[in-house]
């Protein structure tokens, strides 16, 4: 093992951080709003690597693929919300119960518009090509998808502070009620942030697509790793979710190279006992 | 109904279900077994959440421990396929009990959501050894068990072994009815009520916590156990979130707070999935479907028809008495 691995390593883990901040992100602004685990979260992910699909295939486009995909799956989250979540109230165990119920019910309608197959969402050659950098070869893909993340990473922090739609955000985070209170429309920030969670999920679900593929049960596969960034980084927070995505990335990682037997051990265990010591995680407020 | 009302129809059930069961035929039969392994699943984990106000998303994993205990010992010691079996019954429980009791440590000081959030993280520990572990768990394709105990009894015939997994099931029944109802379990009641008054009026609520903690998890390990000799095989998927999942779902769906309830929702979910699933190909929405609605709809679950019913029937006379046209109700 020289320094070579090393690199390598730890570049293939911040580009699969690059991907689950894109996931935890939103997860983790959906929690702190409105207090709800969301268990449909994964289901994003995979819905938009599937609308993606169905894009490419009937367009041919791969950037069209992108934005359509994620408005689309937004579109889904928004109506759950709305529809379904809203009127539930402040019952946070029945709302993520709730969210359970949908991911099953996605799960079967994903099974049945685009069957069981393991797919594949093929980028453009330009992105797949190799680059040097020094005397490592670098997937060209794996830095397009660093930048993404890197991207809307700080667009959403320009928006979360330098906006008045983010200073209503970030209140409401502190405390929902107190917002209420001083006039902000927290029904309304609710709509936003799940709509925004669900954008970001199905990005991540189309961008992941060429890297992970698509199937049935990558919902609930990739939903336990969001968490687990979400929880490292600290609910509500976009510098903990980015910091939670890069752990978790690089932990998985070298979890994976280095003792491959107790790999997810090692990325679970400490998420547990982060949350037995510090349930708020690294980033998060109460 | 009055409680002995109740116990009367529960016992009746449970003899309809003890004497139709062997003329079933082999699939029912064993859908059936399954059913009541997972009822014991689904009723450990009302202890946590409808009596003790703790929803835990990890309870597969004592499952787990369960069921890989009971094949890594039949396939790698050749050991509870004898007359060891009912050892391995007692051993299976132990572990449940004693990797909950490992895990409350971390888990009971979280509460709400957290607590939630915790006992995912701790099954995913669990999924994760079970997953990536090759030498001890077989990995990705799990282990395969050489086939059920053999000793006084032949448990290879498919309706002895139903026989027994009821016994089980029947007994944890009993004993958890017993638990829920004793001086513990109305604290545990107290606790999902209002904590912070328990804390004042002098209960240790932690120990209380982790108590209810530790016995869900052995009745956990049980389940793990006779789902193990069940399926005659243990992988991952046992484990997994989705199961954990699964066994949320039944408590909700049959009724949280009711144990029967949990039980119901495991004959189901099962049903629901296992038979439905022969017969259209999109049971899927029909459980997602019923689940949604009876979130929204039903939160005391199914259990809680008969009072629903009762309360319209009487809201309806009440109102007939008011407008003055009713005969005196009963």
């Amino acid at each position: 093992m020289d320094t070579r691995f090393w690199l390598i390593q730890a570049f293939n883990g911040i580009s699969y951080g690059a991907l689950l901040f894109l996931v935890g992100s939103g997860l983790s602004l959906i929690f702190g709003v409105m207090r709800i685990v969301n268990l449909a979260h994964g289901s994003y992910f995979l819905l938009g690597g599937y609308v993606a699909l169905s894009v490419i295939w009937t367009t041919g486009s791969w950037a069209l693929a992108i934005p359509v995909a994620a408005l689309a799956v937004a579109a889904i989250g928004l109506l759950m919300e709305r529809v379904f979540l809203r009127p539930l109230g402040f019952d946070p165990l029945r709302q993520v119960l709730l969210t359970v119920g949908f991911a099953f019910l996605f799960q079967q309608a994903a099974l049945d518009i685009w069957g069981g197959d393991n797919l594949d969402i093929v980028p453009p050659a330009k992105l797949t090509q190799t680059v040097v950098v020094g005397r490592l070869y670098l997937p060209g893909y794996r830095i397009f998808m660093i930048a993404v993340a890197a991207t809307i990473g700080v667009i959403l922090w320009l928006v979360m502070e330098k906006t008045r739609m983010g200073a209503a955000v970030r209140a409401t985070v502190d405390d929902a009620q107190m917002a209420r209170g001083v006039g902000i429309d927290t029904s309304r920030i609710s709509m936003f942030i799940f709509a925004l969670g669900a954008f970001l999920a199905a990005l991540g679900g189309v961008i992941g697509g060429a890297f992970l593929g698509v199937y049935p049960g990558l919902d609930f596969q990739i939903l336990p790793v969001a968490f687990a960034v979400v929880i490292i980084g600290g609910m509500g927070s976009l510098t903990g979710a980015a910091i939670g995505a890069l752990v978790v990335g690089l932990a998985d990682n070298f979890g994976k190279a280095l003792f491959p037997e107790v790999s997810y051990f090692t990325l679970y265990a400490p998420m547990a006992l982060l949350l037995a010591v510090r349930p708020t995680g690294l980033f998060g407020r109460d | 109904m009055t409680g002995t009302g109740k116990v009367l129809v529960v016992a009746s059930v449970l003899v309809a279900i003890l004497l139709l069961t062997p003329h079933t035929g082999s699939f029912m039969l064993l859908l059936i077994t399954r059913a009541l392994v997972l009822a014991i699943l689904a009723m450990s984990l009302d202890i946590l959440l409808g009596f003790t106000g703790l929803a835990s998303l990890g309870q597969a994993a004592y499952l787990g421990v369960g069921a890989y205990l009971t094949a890594i010992l039949a396939t790698k010691y050749q050991f509870g396929l004898g007359p060891g079996f009912p050892l391995v019954i007692v051993l299976g429980f132990a572990a449940g009990a004693a990797t909950a009791a490992f895990f409350g440590l971390f888990a009971i000081r979280a509460t709400g959501v957290y607590f939630l959030m915790i006992t995912l993280a701790l099954g995913q520990c669990v999924w994760g050894l079970a997953y990536r572990w090759n030498s001890l768990t077989g990995g990705d394709n799990g282990l395969n068990l050489p086939g059920r105990p053999e000793f006084a009894i032949r448990l290879a015939d498919d309706v002895t072994y139903f026989y027994l997994v009821f016994a089980f099931f029947v007994a944890s029944l009993v004993i958890l009815y017993v638990l829920v109802k004793s001086p513990f379990g109305r604290s545990l009641e107290g606790i999902r009520e209002r904590e912070l008054r328990m804390r004042i009026l002098g209960y240790n609520t932690w120990l209380h916590k982790y108590i209810a903690f530790v016995i869900a998890g052995g009745f956990g390990g049980l389940a793990g156990v006779l789902w193990a000799h069940a399926n005659g095989h243990v992988s991952p998927e046992d484990v997994v979130l989705t199961t954990s999942v699964d066994a949320l779902l039944m408590v909700v769906l049959g009724g949280s707070g009711t144990l029967v309830g949990g039980a119901i929702g495991a004959g189901v979910v099962l049903f629901l999935r296992e038979y439905l699933s022969t017969l259209v190909p999109w049971w899927q929405y029909v459980l997602g479907g019923v689940y949604v609605l009876i979130i929204l709809y039903l939160p005391g679950g199914l259990m809680s028809i008969p009072q629903r019913i009762r309360q319209r029937r009487g809201a309806t006379s009440d109102l007939a008495i008011a407008k003055g046209l009713a005969v005196t109700p009963q």
